[in-house]
């Protein structure tokens, strides 16, 4: 039958010759592929942890709970992003701002608890575009691996961005 | 000659009674074409005419007088005639108009949406979101008040205000005596009780419902959820105030009850007012017969996320009748 691709190999199988049968030549060969990567080709792998790549401009990592100019926290507990979010990672309880507390909270109302389930999160975007207090952006590193499910919620601790005189 | 007048309303003809405005005859027809009104409200005498986002353009001002309206008129305060013809969501000049109104009415109303307890459920966050431009013109500082609290359950954020009057009617009709009004007039018009004093009457509560802002909320309530994460369910009790007939609607999150609020119907209006007992102090599900969950409009943000063909509600299942009758669903959960 006529082949469709025309790709088909006509495999000639004659038997070894003797300098063959010593396998010496493909030996030599495959060594000098493996040495010419080895000294004259640069690595195509990075040591990660300690060396990383450059993100792309719109990667979309862990997130982040920023703060205004001031250093009080952004967000208002309105809500939205845990409405926008398709994966329901995203919970929240709300409190009122305590006089005095105006350093802290840039509204009267703060979200004293703020949790994200890492492992539910599917970083499509949708709570910082839902942000109306723009507090929220994906700008952080790849999630890091963790052994126990309970240590992928995370709380504020881990999200809030660092206080600015630090 | 028949007892009843003939109207039409954007094309649509409708007969209704002599004496009727010309706001409730479309909402007899119902749709799309009804205005919307911020102050008017169907249960309370003398409401309406102050907000003006009801304008209607009379295009045929009767049968026997077909000259139009010179201007446009606010259909809540207008009766219809025989013959007369409106123009509604038909007329550019009316959605300019109401454009017009919606802009003036967030002129000092602060846009802290995301803060307060109303969004979700607000008539001029609706109102701003179908009819109004998506940026202010206004530059200058907004008018400020400090919040008040009225009695220990109430509290009144006057920022938010519309001045729309309908809790100063809630008080004069519901309730047997009113200790707070409208204080000081034109830009400088407040809601206040002059001294602080509390509103304490068992109808106060209904302030609450009938605000068309965040400007007076339920302090019970205040910041423990936002409305479109509880769930909306029917239920009644045997109230034994005279005046209220204990039927609400509970606003759960989990097992616990939230909110007890009057039930509205589809123009945000209350079914039937609530007394304070009903309201504030019944916040448990053994309180309550339940009557199943509230038909929420898809529309709504409210029904965002909602899943109760999948999921029963908690409270249904601590209840053998309720239990029996969603079984199917129940199975359904279970095999998933």
């Amino acid at each position: 039958m006529e082949s469709l691709s025309n790709k088909r190999k006509v495999i000639e199988s004659k038997p070894l010759s003797l300098w063959e049968r010593t396998y010496l030549p493909a030996v030599v060969k495959g060594l000098a592929i493996t040495l010419k990567h080895f000294l004259f080709r640069k690595d195509v792998t990075v040591r990660y942890p300690e060396q990383k790549r450059e993100f792309s401009e719109n990667f979309r990592g862990m997130h982040s709970l920023k703060r205004d100019d001031e250093g009080r926290e952004r967000c208002t507990a309105c809500g939205l992003c845990a409405l926008s979010c398709p994966a329901e990672a995203i919970t929240m309880i709300a409190a009122e701002r305590k006089p005095g507390e105006e350093n802290l909270y840039r509204e009267e109302k703060y979200a004293a608890v703020y949790e994200i389930n890492m492992l539910r999160c599917i970083f499509c975007g949708l709570c910082e575009e839902a942000c109306p207090k723009e507090a929220i952006y994906l700008d952080g590193d790849i999630v890091p691996a963790d052994y126990l499910r309970k240590d992928f919620i995370y709380g504020k601790d881990k999200l809030v961005e660092a206080p600015l005189n630090q | 000659m028949s007892d009843k007048f003939k109207v039409t309303i954007d094309g649509i003809p409708v007969e209704v009674d002599p004496g009727t405005t010309i706001l409730n005859a479309a909402r007899q027809i119902g749709g799309d074409i009804v205005p919307p009104a911020m102050c008017y409200y169907s249960k309370l005498q003398g409401s309406g005419g102050k907000c003006r986002t009801c304008l209607v353009k009379v295009s045929k001002g009767s049968e026997k007088d077909p000259r139009p309206m010179p201007k446009l008129v606010a259909s809540c305060r207008t009766t219809v005639m025989d013959g007369m013809e409106v123009q509604n969501i038909t007329s550019p000049e009316v959605i300019e108009a109401r454009k017009g109104v919606v802009e003036m009415l967030l002129i000092n109303h602060p846009l802290d949406c995301p803060i307060c307890d109303q969004a979700g459920e607000c008539d001029l966050q609706n109102l701003g979101f179908e009819h109004g431009a998506a940026k202010t013109r206004y530059e200058f500082d907004r008018r400020t008040f400090h919040k008040i609290d009225i009695g220990d359950k109430i509290q009144l954020h006057m920022t938010r205000c519309i001045l729309c009057y309908r809790c100063v009617f809630t008080a004069d009709q519901i309730t047997d005596h009113r200790i707070h009004g409208i204080l000081n007039r034109g830009d400088h018009s407040e809601i206040s009780t002059y001294i602080q004093a509390a509103v304490d009457n068992d109808f106060s509560g209904n302030v609450i419902d009938v605000c068309p802002v965040g400007a007076l909320t339920d302090k019970t309530f205040r910041f423990r959820n936002r409305v479109w994460f509880t769930k909306p369910v029917e239920a009644h009790r045997d109230c034994d105030h005279p005046g209220c007939n204990g039927k609400v609607t509970l606003w759960y999150k989990g097992e616990d009850v939230l909110r007890v609020t009057a039930r509205k119907d589809v123009y945000g209006e209350v079914e039937e007012f609530i007394c304070n007992t009903c309201r504030f102090d019944k916040k448990k599900t053994s309180d309550w017969v339940i009557e199943g969950p509230r038909k929420v409009s898809n529309q709504s943000v409210i029904s965002a996320n909602h899943y109760e063909t999948m999921h029963p509600l908690p409270v249904v299942k601590t209840n053998p009748v309720l239990q029996e009758a969603n079984k199917e669903q129940f199975e359904r959960e279970t095999r998933l």
